[in-house]
């Protein structure tokens, strides 16, 4: 037999197969899904997906989530009425869908319009969101200042979604997303893609602490010219998770920032694999993950900045750290540079480490019991990495999330 | 109250005490004096628990509690306090948020309720002032930054506020100026109480022009090689430890 392994499909592909078929989609949904069956699920094969092997590991297809009715908008309601809020307009998905009337009034200026646009379907877990959702929301966010929290409040059930994000020139937006409610029923496959206009700022808070058996999330974020993003994760929950960004600048002076902080154990496994593009002179980059690995779970940092030809006087930083708390622990941290112009300053480093025996003395030797201890260091290191977090009242609410993690390991 | 018993130690499989014997009596000031290498802060290391020494003979005791037996965090909550030759940086971790987490794991340990913060800080407030540390330092990381005088006295100040049976001071006079000598050591004096023992480890005499010891012993080798009274560590200051490397061949 001299089949390729590739050419069959796999019990999950098989059923997204049946899945789409039994759906009745526009073309350009039938183009993605089309798309999707030639590039089939990802494998180690794939570069990008090398530490996680998605075709492996996904040996079941989660029913697709219906459209929520009244009574599951009721529920959806009753929980984000005990979400404390971290920003400022409230903007609801429920199980994908925009959900209007749990909404806030949008300020003028903004503006939330379906849309059935979708990019072009180039990688396989776009092409799946492409095929499965049910078009995109798009989000124009008002000239000057704003600040906008979306909600994701997820059942049980595939759920696919889809989010277009423009901040105008000179604008100024806090975004703060919110992945909440999923449980090991829950597999989640979002897609953000994000536009700034000349000189804007974004400073967008990502926060996955819900508990999903797949969560897949894909950022594509393009600046233009002296433009800034300054983007911070934190995963503290969730079955399998990656986050794959594709974050570049068409124009001079971009000022960008990708951030983050893993919290795992059990055995859970997150990957964040990133390509950052400098394709204009004088952009700005700066990559700070951090992530602590506990028991037998694993973790993945890839990131790959790419400086091209004209990209002159690029200035570009990464650093990817992790600590692992237990032998049977796991961290791949692979930061990667492919510099094509000539006069810039690029440095990347990546640690993986644990904690230091000499600090952990010092506080046992005051009294401290170990797992306090631990969590005191601990609480410092995964601190530094929310230090990038602009926004205080957001910043407070990924340190509460980091000592909640930290104490529920010590129970 | 601190009882060693033909104590032998390793580190990775090099013997450094060797078979070393120690009494300090509640309300004694022992001076520990003895030439670099001898093994002082390898003994102050093991009375505190630090875990890469093996222990490949002897006891520990202090009064009824067999040291040797318990978790660091364990013989800090019976009384044992270590002020360390080298105190440890510890960048992200307030030094107040630490301070506190001490006091308070060791009142749990004791079965007592943690301290209200303003009880809390009126102790560091307290403290701090007599060991004329400044109190906006204790905002910034544990010893992060700090001077080499300002470690040793912020180990002071940590000693005074927990209160230890047995205080172990590794060259605690090394790093300080005159000043903060003087400081430091009447910050030690103040915690001499019948209930109390201190072993003072230090190169010289000057430290014990302050704070007067009731003993003084000699280690070479891994072992204590003399006891006497305070006038050994004159003789130690005017000739060396000649006569004593000899002794523990
Ligand atoms: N962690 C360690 N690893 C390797 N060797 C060690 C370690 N700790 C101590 N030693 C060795 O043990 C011996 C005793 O060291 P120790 O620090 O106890 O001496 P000391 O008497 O305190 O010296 P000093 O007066 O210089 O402070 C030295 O030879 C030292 O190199
Ligand atoms: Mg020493």
């Amino acid at each position: 037999m001299s089949v390729h392994s590739l050419n069959v499909k796999t019990g999950a592909e098989a059923a997204l197969a049946q899945q789409f078929a039994a759906l009745s989609p526009s073309e350009p949904r039938r183009a993605a899904f089309a798309a999707f069956e030639r590039l089939g699920l990802p494998t180690r094969r794939d570069e990008a997906w090398h530490y996680t092997d998605l075709r492996a590991r996904l040996t079941e297809v989660a029913a697709l989530a219906p459209a929520p009715d009244a009574a599951r908008l009721e529920a959806a309601r009753a929980a984000l009425d005990v979400l404390p809020r971290l920003g400022g307009m409230r903007l609801v998905l429920v199980d994908g869908r925009w959900a209007p009337v749990l909404c806030d009034a949008p300020p003028s200026g903004l503006t939330v319009v379906p849309t059935p646009d979708a990019p072009e379907p180039d990688e396989a877990v776009v092409a799946l969101n492409i095929a499965f959702a049910e078009g995109a929301l798009r989000i124009g966010l008002p000239p000057g200042e704003s600040s906008v929290e979306i909600v994701h409040l997820d059942g049980p059930g595939a759920i696919f979604s889809r989010l277009e994000v423009f901040v105008p020139a000179r604008a100024r937006a806090t975004v703060v997303e919110r992945f909440e409610g999923a449980t090991g029923e829950t597999q989640r496959n979002a897609v953000t893609i994000l536009g700034l206009g000349e000189s804007a700022r974004c400073d967008w808070t990502t926060l996955i602490a819900d508990d999903a058996a797949l969560h897949l999330e894909t950022r594509r974020a393009r600046l233009a010219g002296e433009a800034a993003l300054n983007d911070f994760a934190l995963i503290s929950g969730g079955a399998l998770v990656r986050r794959q960004l594709d974050v570049g600048h068409q124009a001079a002076s971009a000022k960008i920032a990708l951030s983050g902080l893993s919290l795992l154990d059990g055995t859970r496994h997150a990957d964040t694999t990133l390509t950052l593009r400098h394709a204009a002179p004088l952009g700005q980059s700066r990559e700070y993950f951090r992530h602590i690995v506990a028991d037998a779970a694993s973790g993945v940092y890839q990131g790959k900045v790419i400086v091209s030809p004209g990209a002159q006087k690029t200035d570009g930083a990464m650093k990817s750290q992790a600590l692992l708390l237990s032998p049977t622990a796991q961290m791949n941290n692979k930061p990667e540079l492919e510099i094509f112009a000539d006069d810039v300053v690029c440095g990347h480093g990546a640690t993986v480490g644990a904690l230091d025996p000499q600090q952990i003395f010092y506080l046992l030797s005051r009294g401290i019991p170990q797992r306090e201890a631990e969590a005191m260091l601990l609480e410092a290191f995964g601190a530094e990495a929310i230090e990038r977090v602009a926004d205080e009242t957001v910043a407070d609410a990924l340190r509460e999330r980091l000592r909640a993690w930290l104490k529920g390991r010590a129970a | 109250m601190l009882n060693v018993k033909n104590l032998s130690v390793s580190i990775h499989g090099q013997p450094i005490l060797d078979g070393l014997n120690l009494t300090v009596k509640a309300g004694e000031v022992a001076a520990i004096m003895g030439p670099n290498g001898s093994g002082k802060s390898t003994l102050s290391y093991v009375i505190a628990g630090k875990p890469e020494y093996e222990v490949t003979g002897g006891e520990v005791w202090l009064d009824g509690e067999n040291l040797l037996e318990l978790a660091p965090d364990e013989r800090a909550a019976k009384g044992v306090f270590l002020a360390f030759q080298y105190p440890v940086e510890i960048p992200g971790v307030a030094t107040m948020t630490f301070l506190k987490a001490a006091l308070n794991a060791q009142r749990r340990a004791r079965g007592e309720a943690d301290l209200t913060t303003p009880d809390f800080m009126r102790a560091v407030r307290g403290a701090a002032a007599s060991l004329k540390v400044d109190p906006d330092m204790l905002k910034r990381p544990v010893n992060v930054g700090f001077s080499g005088g300002e470690k040793k006295r912020v180990e002071i100040l940590q000693m005074a506020l927990l209160q230890p049976r047995l205080c172990v001071l590794d060259e605690t006079d090394s790093g300080l100026d005159i000043d903060a000598l003087r400081i430091v050591s009447e910050g030690v004096n103040a915690l001499r109480d019948a209930g109390r023992a201190f072993l003072v480890i230090t190169h010289y005499q000057r430290l014990l022009d302050h704070i007067k010891p009731d003993v003084v012993h000699v280690m070479s080798k891994g072992r204590i090689v003399k006891t006497g009274g305070p006038e050994l560590a004159l003789e130690l200051e005017k000739n060396g430890y000649r006569d004593y490397s000899e002794a523990a061949a």
